[in-house]
């Protein structure tokens, strides 16, 4: 994708050609632009390929720790209430390691978002699974085809999460619906409630796809296993 | 409560009423023997305050109230203790002034619950860093009070994290403190690290092995500079001393009681108390050490020889003077007992 190669503001772009990343980016920072947020939001980073953007967006960003952006993003908030808190996270950074601070953020409602990008890897370190790899899929740490159960994030958040917190999936090939639901994210946060996006992203690099089969990939196997909308 | 002279309070109250003094406006913790009270005494200040899930999450916390301009701070002990090295080394790395009250427990593992000073190289080195934090271990409440003010301030004035190591005997015990002796303190004010003016994009991961070196590079050489003005320490009866003895923390006043005893009965014994571990006075223990006559260094403390290491460490290797210990892991040190330990020394 040629939009992979520099950033919106002029930086060398370093995901892999083809990932899904930027698309979240370039989604954010377009529902950033048309809310007049880019000074109010403030972007953490979880480490995965998410650290990729630390120097992405016009807008203030800095990396954390594995697993620790949610908690962080939490102090954060606290300390900032006008500031849009948003934690920007990779599905092994959010349901594994990161899984403990995410819940209990979702169960005390705290008022941050929280952007999960599911790649069903971890990317960053040469694609091994995660919690949200697909039965039969393989990976370095499952080369016979992962044989675990998957877990689904949002829906077992959304047992736990208040009533007026808003918790959806989508994914990067529909526009429309990232930018619905990034919208309705920041007003939940605005309203002061805990908010929670996963995408379902690509990752050619680790699936081992090319061209059209990441779409495919993405639109037959991963959307068949995760339900796309939001959790009600 | 300045106002009020003199009080009598319990190292928790101490703890609590430096922090509202020093302008920490939050409190992030997890609960944990011996450092429950500051917890509920902070809950019970009315300032902002988070009970976590974890002190993985009370130490990210503190990190992003932090870096969003607010003074903020966490308490634990032991196992809590090595769950903070976590955000400890991202604030190490970020150079992020949180502040942290660790009252030491006996370990490994869980241990005990009250007593130890088995954190010292924990709280020292704890991380995959080098050490670049401020750490103060106070004596008595007094001094539990001014350095907790210290850390604030020290932190905030040159950018490193701060950890007041102390343990249960000294949080849970009551001493009068007299408040009219800190009215001058001035607090630094807090800045705002990710500006509302300005777009900051702020890495904590480097690609290349050269890029982190000047980092490191960097933030030692700023650690070195800034030694001169924040160590300190106290000593006694050095001036003729044969024999040094070296303690820290609630051991360094039982270690004083020691010298006044054994200087009665005429033993060439002195005092040196470091009162900040990191960064440590080293030159000021070579200058005791080289130009005095000391022949022998006894340090004196509840672990396995961790302020030892730490002394060895630091002292000018052409100093000659032999090491002895008086070490009782996990356990605390009477004065008798240190008398009876130098009356045995043979120089
Ligand atoms: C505490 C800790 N453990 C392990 C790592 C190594 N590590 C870096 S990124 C990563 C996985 C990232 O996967 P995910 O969160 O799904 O993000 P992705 O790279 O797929 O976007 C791991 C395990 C680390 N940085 N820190
Ligand atoms: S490894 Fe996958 S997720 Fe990471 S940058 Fe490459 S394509 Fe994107
Ligand atoms: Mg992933």
């Amino acid at each position: 994708m040629s939009e992979n190669l520099t950033t919106p503001i002029g930086r060398q772009a370093k995901f892999c050609p083809g990932c899904g990343h930027p698309i979240v980016l370039m989604m954010l920072q377009r529902i950033l632009k048309q809310h007049n947020l880019e000074a109010q939001a403030v972007l953490g980073l979880d480490i995965g390929c998410s650290l990729l953007a630390w120097n992405y967006l016009p807008i203030n960003t800095f990396q954390t720790h594995h697993g620790r952006v949610v908690p962080t993003m939490v102090g954060f908030k606290r300390a900032r209430k006008n500031s849009l808190a948003i934690a920007y996270v990779g599905d092994g950074g959010a349901y594994a390691i990161g899984w403990q601070s995410l819940f209990h953020a979702a169960l005390r409602d705290e008022p941050v978002l929280v952007i999960v990008v599911n790649n069903t890897v971890y990317g960053m370190t040469g694609g091994q699974s995660a919690p949200t790899t697909l039965s039969g899929q393989k990976t370095p740490t499952s080369p016979d085809g992962f044989t675990g159960n998957t877990m689904y994030g949002p829906e077992i958040l959304h047992q736990v999460s208040n009533p007026e917190a808003f918790i959806a999936r989508t994914a990067v090939n529909d526009p429309k619906q990232m930018l619905d639901f990034l919208d309705k994210a920041i007003k939940t946060q605005q309203a002061g409630h805990f908010a929670l996006i996963e995408f379902l992203s690509f990752c050619p690099t680790n699936w081992r796809t090319k061209g059209i089969d990441t779409v495919k990939f993405l639109e037959e196997r991963l959307k068949s296993v995760f339900k796309v909308g939001e959790i009600k | 409560m300045q106002n009020n002279k003199k009080q009598f309070l319990t190292g928790h109250e101490v703890v609590v009423q430096a922090a509202l003094d020093a302008g920490a406006e939050s409190m992030f913790g997890y609960p944990i023997t011996p450092t429950c009270e500051i917890l509920s005494g902070w809950f019970e200040s009315g300032k902002k305050c988070l009970q976590t899930e974890d002190e993985i999450a009370a130490g990210f916390g503190v990190c992003g109230a932090v870096l969003a301009g607010e003074k903020s701070f966490t308490a634990s002990s032991g196992p809590g203790h090595i769950l903070l090295q976590d955000s400890f080394s991202m604030a190490e790395a970020m150079r992020l002034p949180v502040v942290l009250i660790v009252g030491q427990r006996g370990g490994p593992s869980s241990g005990t619950v009250i007593y130890s000073q088995q954190e010292v190289i924990l709280a020292c080195f704890g991380g995959n860093g080098e050490g670049m934090r401020l750490v103060y271990s106070p004596s008595n409440l007094s001094e539990l009070y001014l350095l907790t003010r210290r850390a604030f301030n020290e932190a905030w004035k040159y950018r490193y994290p701060a950890i007041v190591l102390t343990d249960g005997y000294t949080l849970k015990i009551r001493q009068n403190v007299d408040f009219d002796q800190f009215k001058k303190i001035e607090n630094i004010p807090p800045i705002s690290l990710i500006p509302e003016n300005k777009i900051v994009h702020w890495p904590n991961i480097y690609t290349a092995e050269e890029e982190l070196n000047i980092v490191l590079e960097n933030t030692k050489n700023d650690f070195e500079n800034i030694a001169k003005e924040i160590v300190s320490f106290e000593s006694k009866e050095i001036e003729d001393a044969e024999i040094l003895l070296i303690a820290h923390g609630i051991v360094g006043a039982v270690t004083k009681i020691a010298v006044e005893e054994l200087r009665k009965q005429n033993i060439k014994v002195g005092l040196f108390r470091p009162i900040t571990l990191r960064p440590f006075p080293k030159q000021e223990l070579d200058k005791i050490c080289g130009w005095k006559k000391i022949k022998k260094i006894v340090v004196v403390e509840s672990s396995f020889g961790q302020l030892a290491r730490i002394v060895r460490d630091q002292l000018a290797p052409e100093i000659d003077a032999s090491f002895d210990y008086l070490q009782k892991p996990g356990l605390g040190i009477e004065p008798e007992e240190v008398i009876e330990f130098v009356k045995n020394i043979k120089i």
